[in-house]
């Protein structure tokens, strides 16, 4: 028996423990060895499913590398400016208000052009999700600094590292707005070990039944990784990230209300 | 006659837009507008027809909820004041890069800057030939009454459906602050989910059908030849709005040897202007754009072999009067005289400049 056939003979219904969801298209995916945001696209996928939400879920996409997320999840989807999809998510939800609506978000488009946008929906207790991925950077315009660039953190326009004195300090989003009486679900996770990508999906299913319950705003924070702007591995990226982030960044909830 | 009121310009935009089934309002306060989202604040529409009202954060959140709602299929508005427009101007061209449908209303004050928050109309460049980034086209309305106050924000809700291209009603502090009799429109219910399915199912983000195809709001394309082709039909569609949907009106033009060209509170002005100078023995006549794009050109070419020199009248340093150049390639002479700042000309002043720009040469 051949190799092949030997492998063809063990795909069969019977031995299926794990399908990729169809939510999830099969387009080739333009992300980056090593990027995080596909396996959170997968998660969110996964969830829909689970859910069975797909006909009424309207994600936002953001202005940066996941400004394509549309080409992946087969849902209806918008495609905001820069920094602005929680507008745009704010009013998709009122006027929508059966709806599960999400927004799709990179450091640079929340915490730094969109920052106005997301503390007032925050604040507002808009009944969506958002979706924050902290790498640390702007990825798709080349690796600049982002408001979450740590201290000292070498990017394209900190080529020396970042000078808090100059640039002030990382932001620290999560707790920002669960200060906010309007967040009802913050959290911060990760998705770079099978346990955290499994952490990760039980928060994001946490805040789509937070909508279907109309609770409020749930904020699901994931620090990531970004080879291609940090200049590393995947794998050194992951150390790094682990070494550097997370303790300035620690996981964990921070309310659930 | 139906319901038949004293009002002021801002208020019944407010009121029509209720009447007219609009479902969402989004804006933030800025002077001379501020009555439109007070009106609604204060009629609660959201008991009566379900219409969403939100002061948003600021100009740009609202123009971006407007981008939000409009994908939803549904009929929603801003309104601001010059500042503030130019704030929404990123949003606005968003709206025409993803064939979105929405009415922003802009009560204009003088400029640039902060300005002041007297009428003014400098704002016809930003609103007829731009105004936000990338090749497109605003349809735009210059109501020059109370009553096109009302009339304006259903006819805009229209035409942007029609051409799924957001709308502008371009007016300013006269006639936004001004009170006059107004018949208001009967109430329209708001678009229910089957004639929304009907009539932007095509399009709308509102959740993927089962089986069905799904709906994407983006005016992002980053193969060129492909954004080429989405230009073209673009550009296609301005075309067929310029051959379809020109509004005017003529006063006084069918002895008319000279020609006022002037919109909204400016033609209001010139409409006294006409009979000051008819009793002088000169004989004008007005032509009011009612659309500022498409641009009634057809319209003024068809006066040059009747009227011997026209003169644009705008609150502004000269912007319409180009447009008005164009129309008349060189064929008699075309002058503007303006006031701007905030001040409002008086319709003496309009016919002397008659007297002096054209009839003097």
């Amino acid at each position: 028996m051949t190799a092949t056939t030997e492998i063809n003979n063990i795909i069969s219904e019977e031995n299926l423990v794990y399908k990729k969801t169809d939510v999830l298209l099969d387009n080739e995916m333009h992300y980056c060895p090593g990027c995080t945001h596909g396996v959170i696209h997968k998660v969110i996928a996964e969830v829909i499913e689970e859910m069975d939400i797909q006909d009424k879920t309207i994600g936002v996409s953001p202005v940066g590398c996941s400004v394509l997320a549309y080409n992946y999840l087969d849902i209806d989807w918008q495609q905001a400016a820069h920094g602005r999809a929680p507008a745009l998510a704010t009013a998709t939800a009122r006027l929508m208000p059966e709806k599960y609506v999400f927004t799709y978000q990179g450091d640079g488009d929340l915490a730094s052009i969109g920052c106005a946008e997301i503390i007032h929906a925050c604040n507002r207790g808009e009944n969506i999700v958002v979706v924050f991925v902290n790498n640390a950077i702007y990825g798709m315009t080349g690796g600049q600094m982002a408001p979450t660039t740590l201290e000292n953190q070498v990017t394209a326009t900190s080529p020396y590292g970042r000078d808090c004195a100059s640039t002030g300090a990382p932001m620290k989003i999560s707790e920002m707005v669960s200060l906010l009486p309007g967040t009802r679900f913050v959290t911060r996770q990760s998705a770079e070990t099978a346990g955290a990508v499994r952490k990760l999906k039980k928060a994001i299913r946490k805040g789509f039944e937070n909508t279907r319950e109309k609770k409020g705003l749930s904020f699901i924070e994931i620090v990531g990784t970004c080879s291609s702007g940090w200049k590393l591995s995947p794998t050194q990226s992951n150390e790094w990230m682990k070494e550097n982030m997370f303790p300035y960044y620690p996981l964990g909830t921070l309310k659930d209300e | 006659m139906g319901d038949v009121r004293l009002m002021k310009g801002n208020e019944v935009i407010a009121e029509a837009a209720i009447r007219c089934g609009c479902d969402g309002y989004f804006g933030y306060p800025i002077t001379p507008q501020s009555e439109i989202m007070e009106t609604l604040m204060i009629r609660k529409p959201e008991d009566e027809t379900g219409m969403v009202v939100l002061q948003a954060e600021s100009e740009v959140a609202a123009i971006n909820m407007v981008y939000g709602g409009a994908s939803c299929g549904k009929k929603v508005m801003t309104s601001s004041s010059s500042p503030g427009i130019s704030l929404k101007a990123e949003g606005i061209t968003y709206l025409a890069g993803a064939e979105l449908p929405a009415l922003i209303v802009n009560i204009v004050r003088g400029g640039p800057g902060l300005g002041t928050i007297q009428p003014a109309q400098s704002d016809y460049f930003q609103a007829v030939k731009g105004g936000g980034h990338g090749d497109y086209k605003l349809i735009v309305l210059a109501p020059a009454s109370v009553q096109e106050m009302n009339d304006f924000v259903d006819l805009g809700f229209e035409l942007s459906f029609k051409y799924l291209n957001p709308a502008m009603i371009l007016s300013d502090g006269v006639i936004g602050q001004m009170m006059e009799k107004v018949e208001l429109s009967d109430y329209k219910p708001r678009w229910t989910d089957e004639e929304i399915e009907k009539i932007s199912g095509s399009w709308a983000t509102n959740g993927k059908k089962a089986g069905g195809e799904r709906n994407i709001s983006t005016s992002l394309d980053l193969d060129s030849a492909k954004q080429e082709v989405f230009n073209h039909k673009l550009q296609a569609k301005y075309r067929a709005m310029e051959e379809n949907d020109v509004r005017f009106e003529k006063i006084a033009c069918d002895d008319a040897d000279y020609l006022f060209v002037a919109y909204g509170s400016s033609a209001r002005i010139c409409q006294k202007s006409v009979e000051l100078a008819r009793e002088k023995g000169i004989k004008v006549g007005l032509l009011r754009p009612i659309t500022l794009f498409p641009y009634p050109t057809k319209q003024i070419q068809e006066m040059l072999g009747q009227v011997k020199g026209i003169l644009s009248v705008e609150m502004s340093a000269g912007q319409m009067v180009e447009d008005v150049r164009l129309a008349v390639e060189g064929k008699v002479p075309v002058e503007h005289f303006g006031r701007y700042g905030g001040i409002i000309p008086t319709p003496e002043e309009v016919v002397e400049a008659l007297e002096e720009k054209i009839l003097g040469k």
